[in-house]
């Protein structure tokens, strides 16, 4: 059929299944939200800026597994999206996003909102288009789509010019993609896996080091399976929480700068990593000369850049996590799991000498008791988003997750500002689950205008600010490195949260004490409406262990024990 | 394994917009070294090719490869083990120094004079790079007034 290349934006999106999309309009993408105006087969969110629409999409896409959409204009509607666009690219979160450009014929004169916005998003996106005819059109979107979620996900961006949106070309959607120079291994080598198994049996003291790329390919339960009929001990990285249960006796904890004792230990002390769809970020490995020193290293993962970039692999496996360890659980036979009752030992003994925990306070609510006490009052109720910060870190330490895509954070960039625009897509995607946003006092700001957004929509996101008038994270560094030199880190002038949260329609609480905290959740979850939930915390909290950046991963700062 | 290795690095890719810019971005984001790049298409085919000679250490080198895979339109990265080399330079003599000269040094890099007008003469030569680079250092007492070098092409014996 012969339509417009604004309409055919309208049908590739219906086609591809997309439910809804998080945008922002503006001069040159006119004429496709003319398109979306005409339409009743996808939801249109108005964020009330660009970035937010983009984290949306992330927090849509990490909750549902599925790609998410976002469109803003050209100029500054493009530039507001590309922290966004970085953030997917780190957490290799599926999107395609969609912009507009100034015509064909303006390109290259500065003219009005323009920005070579291809050239920006190249080195933050998987892969770009700039759209130059609406014939390229069909195959362009259904190349996007297929780029963002195959292989190593990822964002993809489609650039418009306005006159190509306006262009009338021929329309045909049924074909199959076929990109001759992208063809991602997904079948791991299976000579390869049957070495790898061997390696396992033969191990005395083996681990799982388990990544986001487990619960992106959708083989957490399969990963489960696994370690359980392996009996080998599994740490998780901040991305990959929730992919065994929290009470899973083989699950250790988190790994890497604010990792458990037990499992940084078990890390330096493992004789045969077993590395499944995680990339050894400096966050989790410290000190790279002296990381797992005696170890052997199996590595799978969908990405062969990611395997020996900075830890060598002896058995290297390019493929899908989930296909690999299917693979694997049809020789899980040659392993025989008693063998390892020594090691299991050895680690309990860790988590007995310095188990992850904080001390309570009888004055003050402890940030951690916050997080504990959602997790016991709504536990798999809740789908868990954050900012970026202390709160972030404590999250992934105490909220016991019991499945995957319940925790929905952005690891590698740490976009402040990513958790309230993220829990609302993560409620669009999900809405029978409660959103909750864990942020800090510094991060809420960052994106606070998408109270409206979320009021208008009814995504009611619980916002639980852990307030310590400190941008807490920097705070920490400075009172350790730094010589308690809190450099533009006092962040006590603040609003009030209250009637803010009041003022785009909305509730607030304020809360001092458990008895009121548990009172504002349990009304907030309730109301089911916008929330925020001002949780006046202990000032001087650190994040405890703590791995200063550059050291060896055991060699941790503790929480001092206190004497009974 | 830390040492810093010369490589030569081929790598086909489809022959569209920004395609370059692709390559030379994931060059200069990763920090990876390029020393000259020659980029033509490929007749007959929608495709193009890149030379690129780069320096880093053997595990540098592996990234280079497995990130230039990455890229959505390239085809094959080599990374040459057994191969041919060559470069080309031009050099701009002037008119009055000794011809005959210059023409044997020439010869003696694989190359010639290519044009002589009345106030410049122009010699070109192909070769290795090393070898390019001595008939350049030879031919300096000749005043040399300007200098091109193509960057290397290689093919795999």
């Amino acid at each position: 059929m012969q339509i417009s290349g604004a309409q055919m934006v309208i049908e590739a999106l219906i086609r591809e299944g997309v439910d809804t999309v998080f945008g922002y309009p503006g001069g040159a993408i006119m004429n496709v939200y003319d398109e979306i105006y005409k339409q009743d087969k996808f939801e249109h969110i108005l964020t009330r800026h660009e970035q937010a629409a983009i984290h949306a999409a992330e927090g849509y896409a990490k909750a549902s597994g599925k790609v998410g959409v976002a469109m803003v204009t050209s100029g500054p509607g493009f530039t507001n999206a590309v922290t966004g666009l970085a953030d997917a690219y780190m957490d290799s979160i599926p999107l395609v996003v969609i912009s507009g450009q100034v015509p064909m014929s303006l390109i290259g004169t500065d003219a009005f909102q323009e920005i070579d916005a291809v050239g920006i998003s190249r080195s933050c996106t998987k892969h770009n288009y700039l759209v130059t005819s609406a014939k390229d059109l069909p195959r362009i979107l259904k190349e996007a789509f297929y780029i963002a979620a195959s292989g190593r996900p990822g964002p993809v961006h489609v650039d418009i010019p306005k006159d190509v949106t306006a262009e009338i070309a021929e329309f045909d959607y049924d074909f199959a993609v076929e990109l001759e120079t992208y063809k991602p291994t997904t079948k791991g080598n299976p000579r390869q896996i049957k070495k790898a198994m061997l390696a396992i049996a033969e191990a005395k003291r083996p681990l799982f080091y388990l990544g986001g790329g487990v619960i992106n390919a959708n083989a957490a339960y399969e990963v489960r399976d696994l370690v359980h009929k392996t009996g080998i001990p599994a740490v998780e990285t901040f991305m990959a929480r929730g992919t065994l249960r929290y009470d899973d006796e083989l699950l250790i904890s988190m790994l890497g700068m604010h990792g458990s004792y037990a499992a940084n230990m078990a890390m330096s002390e493992t004789d045969l990593i077993i590395a499944l769809g995680a990339r050894f970020d400096d966050r989790v490995t410290g000190k790279l000369s002296e990381f797992a020193k005696h170890a052997k290293v199996i590595h799978v993962d969908i990405d062969p850049a990611s395997i020996s970039k900075l830890v060598n692999a002896d058995f290297p496996i390019v493929g899908d996590v989930k296909n690999v360890v299917e693979e694997m659980l049809r020789l899980v036979d040659c392993i025989k799991p008693q063998k390892y009752e020594p090691w299991r030992e050895t680690i309990k003994n860790f988590d007995a000498l310095h188990p992850l925990t904080f001390h309570e306070d009888s004055e003050r609510i402890k940030p951690q008791w916050v997080i504990k006490r959602v997790g016991e009052l709504l536990g798999d109720d809740a789908n868990i988003s954050t900012d970026v910060g202390q709160h972030q870190m404590w999250t992934a330490q105490f909220y016991p997750f019991t499945r995957p895509r319940q925790f929905i954070s952005s690891g590698g960039l740490g976009t402040m500002g990513f958790g309230f625009p993220a829990a609302m897509g993560v409620k669009a995607a999900t809405p029978d689950k409660i959103s909750i946003n864990f942020t800090g006092d510094g991060s809420i700001l960052m994106n606070i205008q998408e109270l409206m957004t979320t009021v208008e929509k009814k995504l009611p996101v619980i916002n639980i600010i852990l307030n310590n008038n400190f941008l807490g994270m920097v705070r920490q560094w400075q009172t350790l490195f730094y010589e308690k030199r809190h450099s533009e880190t006092d962040l006590s002038m603040q609003p009030d949260f209250v009637k803010l949260a009041e003022a785009f329609g909305g509730i607030g609480y304020r809360v001092e004490t458990k008895e009121e905290f548990d009172a504002a959740l349990q009304d907030a979850v309730k109301q089911n409406k916008v929330a925020i939930i001002d949780v006046v915390v202990e000032r001087f909290e650190n994040v405890l262990p703590m791995v200063p950046a550059g050291g060896s991963l055991f060699n941790m700062m503790l929480l001092e024990r206190k004497e009974k | 394994m830390n040492e810093n290795i010369r490589r030569v690095v081929s790598v086909i890719v489809i022959n569209e917009a920004s395609v370059l810019s692709r390559v030379t971005d994931l060059f200069s984001a990763r920090g990876y070294n390029i020393q000259s790049l020659t980029v033509a298409p490929i007749p007959e085919t929608k495709y193009s090719r890149l030379t690129i000679v780069t320096k880093g250490s053997v595990r540098v080198i592996e990234q280079i490869v497995k990130q230039l895979h990455k890229l959505i339109p390239v085809l094959k990265v080599f990374d040459h083990e057994d191969f041919v080399e060559k470069e080309m330079a031009l050099v701009k003599f002037p008119a009055d120094e000794r011809l005959a000269d210059i023409a044997a040094i020439c010869e003696a890099y694989n190359g010639k004079i290519v044009n002589a007008s009345e106030n410049a003469i122009i010699a070109m030569v192909a070769d290795e790079p090393q070898r390019v680079t001595n008939f350049l250092k030879v031919t300096k007492r000749y005043n040399p007034k300007e200098v091109v070098r193509s960057g290397a092409v290689a093919l795999e014996r």
